[in-house]
């Protein structure tokens, strides 16, 4: 197995808190990561730092063996590490197709091709594969705005599909999501991992959700790794109980 | 702002925009010199208009300078032509200099955003307008550029009006065209990316940096083109048209009309610049009644116009939607029941 | 160096001025989001009410608190009613907008109903030279640079020292929270609307003698003020005094030992250096107000 992502001993602090605190973990190729934790435990920070959005204070993030640490968000991106947020972040004012092939278009290519090239940027075929995909096809010309709070979410996983990422990195994918809606993402995820053997780092509140469809899982506390193993090994862990029943 | 892509939908606003464009080839035809001359600084009025609603209405970044691009545009133009160059070589320089100069003042966009964006492109704008005022050596100060000649298209001169007016109104054509072409490329995507949510643009790979600096220099490029086109209009150059009042009242067509909509800043301008001479009987009262207009419009729909029209039609899908959605319930109970 | 001295006083005079009319700014800007690009023509109007008023054989002290009074409510009330308030929840651009369309308006109204011409204003301070440790100073700069202060130090007393004024702090910094302890956040909005018609009221009288009356004389004060305003510190008072005198300062020295010309440019240079490089402006705070 190859190592798709190297974190280690990661530290981000802002002023005097120190919110990731020495974090090392890596994910191989094919491999769906769970990472869990208490709110506050600095997951979404630890994703952050990882993606170029913060710089970390000191450690080191390498893909494929290669040290990415202070690369920009959209470099990291065109090596084929894609993302979503926490709270929905579509592009309302753009259709769903729309928002699919911006999320992809700037993969291939040079500047000026985009500008002379063909309108979809030559994505067309695959977005309407993504919009069949993750069932949009009645929406695929909608304002992404005018959506549900679901579809919207589902559009937003979708996006981060669309340059034909290694490894992806879903920040709360199940949030605000309804059971149908949830069940109908995760066998996207599932299929997604299983027939093209995109490598996943999922944050998630919702245990079952993180329980069923990860292979390993990472339980931070107070930016610190607290736990790492298999679904049952972490949930059988005294140090993850405690920290969860908050002995 | 509101989107591009939703009132390209119907057929409807082609089909007005070609009524416009039969207008506007026919029309002139029964007009006096001056008719013309008004139509035809509407026509370089809205390639400005365009190049800030490109900048503000797409890309989503604030400027209040494009009337000092249109002013380094008609001194680029007006200086080189009276030099014995040919328009085309003030043209080009026209637009070299804007790209540059509006490249350049897109690096403050990087840092800063919305009102202190706007602050930094008014002082850039005042300051281009003490150097069009103070370096005589270049501009001739206030005393201005007199006997700007007009250009020879193909062999073709361009003196008289209505020769100069299908001029401007061809380089509109052209100008309208790229745009067009460029907000339905991908750029156009990534402008509006990068309008809505630069920091999840930039996670998707667009390079936000660049695309701001190119979004600034293509709208100053027309501010420019729009300079080099009035200078042979009015035949004369000096600094008092290039004051801010220029630049809002540029901002305030593109606002007026719908900012973020094609056909925003044809319409803005439209108003701002024919109105008032159609409502000649006005006179003075003219810009007053206009002031209100523009404070209740924004009042009603900071959209524009034609952000009233999108929520118009808008709601009359809706209705027609839901109407549809009744009569099929409707239908479905009455055959249950039957 | 008695010549330097004086341009210190009258560029003082002046920057106290700028302060008072950048003051109105940012209160605006702080309670209600408002960037109000008509606050040159703010200041323009006032003496155009009074001059009205003189026309029509008021005498000039019944004339100035009818200028002011009528400031009070058009600058102030109706400003606030009919133009904020209706746009408030369409964010700050279009109120920016809205607020050029209105400099506009007040511009063309009084070339259209008054004059197009620079009227002369009478003065409040008699004409005249004092002399302090040698030097002559004129007397308007000490005037004005007196009847400013006391309307500063009237003006932070108030903010300070009363309920009112810390309802109104409370208001302006988190309206929030404040409407939940029971302040009348949208009276105290409103107080800072009247306290903004009341500056560029005085600024107006003060300032009119000295450049005439004019419809475009706005234009320039506008800009000064805004300036002053971002330089010092866009989300605070203080900010705006200090960033009023430097500038009045600034202009005095620099017409007076750089080119004429240019000495425009310098204010502008300064702004764009401290947006910047310090957009919290030299004595503002560096985190901005959330709403």
């Amino acid at each position: 197995m190859t190592r798709v992502l190297e974190v280690s001993d990661l530290h981000k602090s802002f002023g005097g808190i120190t919110a990731v605190d020495g974090v090392s973990f890596h994910v191989e190729q094919g491999e769906i990561l769970g990472i869990i934790g208490p709110n506050g435990c600095g997951k979404s920070t630890l994703f952050n730092c990882i993606l170029g959005q913060l710089k970390p204070s000191r450690g080191e993030v390498k893909l494929d063996g290669e040290v990415v640490t202070g690369l920009k968000p959209h470099e990291i991106n065109r090596r084929g590490v894609s993302r979503t947020f926490q709270l929905l972040q579509v592009f309302p004012q753009l259709s769903v197709r729309e928002n699919l092939i911006l999320a992809g278009q700037e993969h291939q290519g040079g500047m000026l091709s985009r500008l002379v090239g063909p309108r979809d940027a030559g994505l067309g075929d695959v977005a309407e594969q993504m919009i069949g995909f993750f069932n949009l096809g009645h929406l695929a010309d909608e304002m992404a705005g005018g959506l549900s709070y679901g579809q919207q979410k589902l559009l937003d996983a979708a996006m981060a599909f669309m340059g034909g990422p290694r490894l992806v990195l879903l920040d709360e994918p199940a949030g605000g999501v309804n059971l149908t809606m949830l069940a109908d993402l995760k066998q996207r995820l599932a299929a997604i991992n299983a027939e093209q053997g995109a490598t996943f780092v999922v944050i998630e509140h919702n245990m079952d959700f993180v329980m069923s469809l990860c292979t390993r899982v990472l339980v931070l506390a107070e930016g610190r790794v607290l736990a790492e193993g298999t679904p049952a090994e972490v949930r059988a862990d005294a140090n993850v109980i405690a920290a969860y029943l908050g002995h | 702002m509101t989107g591009p892509r939703a009132t390209t939908r119907t057929l409807w606003p082609w089909l007005i925009g070609l009524a416009g464009l039969v207008v506007l080839l026919v029309l002139p035809l029964g007009l006096a010199r001056y008719g013309l001359y008004i139509l035809s600084m509407w026509a370089v009025m809205t390639i400005a208009a365009i190049g800030l609603n490109l900048t503000l209405g797409y890309a989503g970044q604030v400027s209040l300078a494009q009337g000092a691009f249109v002013g380094i545009g008609a001194y680029a133009g007006a200086i080189a032509t009276t030099n014995g160059l040919p328009f085309i070589a003030g043209l080009a320089l026209a637009i070299v200099l804007c790209f540059v100069v509006g490249w350049l003042l897109g690096y403050p966009a990087l840092r800063v955003q919305h009102h202190y964006l706007a602050f930094i492109t008014l002082a850039f704008s005042t300051l281009a307008f003490l150097v069009f005022r103070n370096e005589e050596w270049l501009t001739k100060g206030i005393y201005g550029i007199t006997d700007v000649p007009r250009p020879r298209i193909f062999g073709l001169s361009t003196d008289g009006p209505l020769a100069f007016y299908y001029f401007c109104l061809a380089s509109l054509g052209l100008v309208s065209l790229a745009t067009w072409w460029l907000i339905r490329s991908p750029w156009g995507r990534a402008f509006v990316a990068l309008r809505e949510n630069p920091v999840r643009a930039l996670s998707l790979g667009v390079d936000t940096r660049r695309y701001t600096l190119i979004a600034f220099a293509l709208g100053s490029v027309l501010g420019g083109i729009a300079g080099a086109l009035y200078a042979p209009l009015v035949e004369f150059v000096d600094p008092t048209p290039f004051t801010l009042t220029l630049s809002f009242n540029l901002l305030m067509m593109v606002i007026v009309g719908g900012s973020g909509f094609f056909f925003g800043p044809f319409l803005g301008a439209l108003i701002s610049v024919l109105l008032p001479e159609w409502l000649r009987f006005a006179h003075g009262y003219y810009l007053m009644l206009y002031a209100i207009f523009v404070m209740a419009l924004l009042a009603w729909s900071p959209t524009g116009i034609l952000g009233i029209v999108q929520k118009l039609i808008a709601d009359r899908r809706t209705r027609r939607a839901s109407a549809t959605r009744a009569a099929a319930t409707a239908t479905f109970t009455a055959e249950k029941s039957s | 160096m008695a010549n330097l001295l004086n341009l210190l006083i009258s560029g003082l005079a002046t920057g106290a001025i700028y302060a008072l009319v950048a003051i109105g700014f940012t209160l605006l800007w702080q309670t209600s989001q408002t960037i109000n690009f008509a606050q040159g023509e703010f200041v323009m109007m006032p003496a155009f009410f009074i001059l009205a008023a003189l026309h029509a054989g008021v005498p000039f002290w019944l004339s100035i608190i009818f200028g002011v009074l009528i400031s009070l409510l058009l600058l102030g009330l109706v400003f606030k009613k009919a133009l904020v308030d209706p746009m408030l929840k369409h964010g700050v651009l279009p109120i920016a907008i809205a607020t050029m369309a209105l400099s506009i308006g007040m511009k063309e109204s009084v070339k259209e109903f008054f004059t197009a011409e620079a009227e002369p204003f009478p003065s409040l301070i008699p004409a005249g030279n004092v002399n302090i440790f040698g030097v002559e100073v004129s007397l308007q700069s000490i005037g004005v640079l007196v009847l400013a202060i006391v309307a500063v130090t009237a003006l932070n007393l108030l903010l300070n020292r009363t309920s009112v004024g810390h309802q109104m702090q409370a208001a302006a910094q988190n309206p929030t929270v404040a409407r939940i302890i029971g302040v009348p956040v949208e009276r105290m909005i409103l107080y800072t609307f009247l306290i903004n018609a009341g500056l560029v009221a005085l600024a107006s009288v003060l300032i009119t003698p000295i450049y005439l009356a004019k419809f475009s004389s706005g234009e320039v004060l506008g800009l000064a003020a805004f300036i002053a305003a971002i330089v010092g510190g866009f989300n605070q008072v203080r900010g705006a005094i200090v960033g009023g005198l430097l500038l009045g300062v600034i202009d005095n020295l620099g017409a007076a030992y750089i080119s004429t010309q240019y000495r425009g440019a310098i204010p502008l240079f300064l702004l764009i250096v401290v947006i910047l490089f310090r957009p919290q402006g030299l004595l503002g705070r560096a985190e901005e107000r959330t709403v």
